[in-house]
């Protein structure tokens, strides 16, 4: 296993009074692209400023590229190795794009003016217009092009790609995977779009109120979670399955289905004892693993 | 040559590129010695993490469909295996052909005869556990 980038365990945080982190764990290895996926308030912007050290958690510890993000002084050198695009993407107004970039490079000395061309011409951005004429896409764009061309080996994305159209996140999903597998870089991005962490991550993390509910390389995911649907030639049993992973279960007529976290076979075993009439293995979506995984509104 | 994978399947994304890949080949579409993208550019083209399409290229490399040479890239295995394979599929086929067959006259349909085979897949589906 490669050695991780970003290592969270057991965040805590509250603000006045109102529980953002409940116990939050995150591992991001070294040159993955992490997927921070849950709904709106899930906690996932507090475990972000927390790992950039804008905030300080209440308990629990978060540790990126083996220094405490707690520490000033820990906390300022690795924010010197990250490149960081917050939600609200927050540019100064009224420089251009060129002067904005020129702006930016001079703060760092690994600057890559190679990249910087390449993505002012692949993001189609205008380098006499001012920052507060862009389009928000545009906005984007510019933030992106500023965190990539810095030469961090940590990119934190929060929110990317929402107020994008589908032309636009699929520019920005291309400039993250080419230079990911151009550079030593390793991203986490938090997201409420399932599609962008499906295309583009290799490691999910998938948050419910604070806390992390499922976690792991994706290809993993897919593999153990699944829905066992058993068919039977009458009305189906009111069975329930005690064996390890077995999620909830669901019975409509001769159907009973069956999700599972852990493979089918602890499940499949348990069907073929009712007596069924038939029993099948249907893979899970990362959409249905995400509803199935995080509480229902309310 | 290789088209996007469908991120939204239940199927992981390498498993995807892997079948295409396989899938040229039976074609005749990529022939022993034949040249695949590199990682990066591939990753590009199909907009999907460049772990991704290492781990496909591993795997086949692993199964002897693609040789994997260093610094110059992956090639479609010029070994038997790969033709090996392309007879062993000559072979599956006229016995999915003689189920199909046998199927039909027993008055399924082919939607019905679709869902039984992938629902047999599913189900006896392993997962790979090998990591690199």
């Amino acid at each position: 296993m490669a050695e991780s980038i970003v290592e969270v365990a057991g965040l805590h945080k509250a603000y006045g009074g109102v529980e953002a982190l409940r116990g939050l764990d995150l591992q991001v290895p070294a040159g993955a692209i992490c997927g921070l996926l849950g709904r709106n308030g899930a906690g996932k912007t507090t475990a972000l400023k927390i790992l950039l050290g804008a905030t300080r958690p209440d308990g629990g510890a978060a540790h990126v590229f083996g220094l405490s993000a707690a520490e000033p002084a820990a906390s300022v050198e690795i924010r010197r190795r990250t490149g960081f695009v917050s939600e609200e993407k927050d540019l100064y107004p009224v420089m251009t794009v060129a002067e904005i970039v020129r702006f930016t490079a001079a703060f760092f000395p690994l600057w890559r003016h190679d990249l910087q061309e390449r993505y002012l011409r692949r993001f189609d951005l205008p380098p006499e217009r001012k920052v507060r004429a862009l389009s928000r896409g545009m906005r984007t764009k510019l933030a992106l092009l500023l965190a990539l061309c810095r030469g961090a080996e940590l990119l934190v994305l929060d929110e990317p790609t929402s107020d994008l159209d589908p032309a636009s996140v699929e520019e920005v999903l291309q400039a993250l995977v080419s230079h990911v597998a151009s550079e030593e870089l390793t991203v986490l991005f938090s997201t409420h779009q399932i599609a962008d962490v499906e295309q583009i991550a290799d490691h999910v993390a998938i948050v419910d109120r604070g806390r992390t509910v499922v976690a792991g390389p994706l290809d993993d995911l897919r593999s153990s979670f699944c829905r066992v649907r058993i068919v039977f030639d009458g009305e189906a049993p009111a069975a329930t399955f005690d064996v390890p992973g077995a999620g909830r279960v669901r019975r409509e007529g001769r159907v009973l289905s069956v999700l599972s976290r852990d493979g089918a076979d602890p499940v499949v075993a348990q069907a073929r004892a009712l007596g069924p009439s038939s029993v099948e293995v249907l893979p899970l979506t990362l959409k249905e693993i995400f509803l199935e995984s995080v509480a229902g509104e309310g | 040559m290789l088209n996007r994978p469908n991120p939204s399947l239940g199927v992981p994304i390498y498993l995807q590129l892997m079948e295409q890949v396989k899938h040229a080949i039976e074609t005749g579409a990529l022939r022993p010695g034949d040249q695949l993208p590199g990682i990066r550019t591939l990753a590009e083209e199909l907009v999907i993490n460049s772990n991704t399409v290492a781990k496909a290229y591993r795997e086949l490399q692993h199964e002897g469909v693609l040789e994997l040479r260093h610094g110059s890239g992956a090639f479609v295995a010029r070994n038997p295996r790969a033709g090996r394979m392309a007879d062993a599929l000559r072979a599956a086929q006229s016995l999915v052909a003689g189920a199909v067959e046998r199927l039909r006259e027993r008055g399924v349909t082919d939607d019905e005869i679709r869902r039984l085979f992938e629902a047999e897949l599913a189900r006896q589906r392993r997962p790979v556990v090998r990591r690199g």
